[in-house]
């Protein structure tokens, strides 16, 4: 765990605080539900997406297509937030995400990355070598199938939105959203009906 | 929007970084390397600007995929990367 911050920290914290909403940059207000917002976010809200585009066609194809209006229509406020992306998995293709330059992630329905995504390790291997990477979190994809590495550069933030795995014939909605990890939303793992 | 879907782009081979304080979106991977616009994603304000509190005008940025292989000499034949680039980093091939 990252220690507490010091008193200097929060003071000039404060002080930028206090510059930014002099400026009209924004208000405190914004600033307390931003901070409720991202704390609220978490991956079973990208779970509930992906099990709901499983079960829904009509949904499924706004999920391709405008992912930010996928989150809303699932009650999320995109308000402020980069536009959502999400990208297909098929037979012949896996996505896995990264940004390398930073640690762009899609917050607004994953919530906060988990420490190994900012992880300079991370970044630099999984567009260097992104069957080595996989392989370690036991995601070995066959030979003919294709692995797209979508380096996060810039305005978007990238979901993805796993295959559908067997043996899941018949679950309802909840039920293949719990099968849908934080993990198998960037690429790293796959779902499992286990 | 200059470039289509299908359209084959180099990325530019080009440093700023060696010449100033600059904030650029552009993977260092990737210059001088060639791809295929995958889709345009809209227009966006220039983060070389914006970060730096400029007016920023809004250029268009595309999805641009690569062969992986060929950035790092390793990795399995037929893997790819897709990559946000703006249009300002991309030339047309000829």
């Amino acid at each position: 765990m990252a220690a507490p911050p010091g008193p200097g920290s929060i003071a000039l914290l404060d002080r930028f605080v206090a510059a930014l909403t002099a400026k009209g940059v924004v208000t405190e207000q914004e600033i307390v539900d931003q901070i409720a917002r991202t704390d609220r976010a978490s991956p079973e809200t990208g779970a509930r997406m992906v099990a709901r585009a499983w079960t829904d066609p009509e949904y499924r194809a706004l999920l391709l297509s405008d992912g930010s209006r996928a989150a809303e229509a699932m009650g999320v406020s995109m308000a402020g937030a980069p536009p959502l992306g999400v990208l297909e998995d098929t037979e012949a293709l896996h996505h896995l995400v990264v940004c390398t330059l930073c640690s762009c992630y899609p917050r607004a329905v994953l919530g906060y990355p988990p420490h190994w995504y900012k992880s300079a390790a991370y970044r630099a291997r999984a567009v260097r070598d992104p069957r080595g990477v996989l392989a370690e979190w036991g995601t070995v994809l066959p030979d003919t199938m294709e692995l797209r590495v979508v380096d996060s550069t810039a305005d978007y933030r990238w979901m993805v939105l796993p295959m559908r795995p067997a043996g899941t014939e018949g679950w309802d909605a909840a039920r293949l959203a719990s099968i849908v990890t934080r993990d198998a939303l960037v690429g790293v793992t796959l779902p499992h009906a286990a | 929007m200059r470039f289509a879907a299908g359209t084959p782009v180099r990325v530019k081979r080009d440093f700023p970084e060696l010449r100033g304080p600059c904030h650029i979106r552009t993977p260092h991977y990737l210059r001088g390397s060639s791809g295929v616009v995958e889709r345009p994603l809209g227009a966006h304000p220039n983060p070389e600007d914006l970060a730096f509190g400029r007016p920023a005008a809004r250029v268009p940025l595309y999805h641009v995929r690569f062969e992986q292989p060929a950035l790092f000499g390793e990795g399995a034949s037929g893997d790819t990367l897709l990559v946000e680039i703006f249009e300002h980093w991309l030339e047309e091939m000829h």
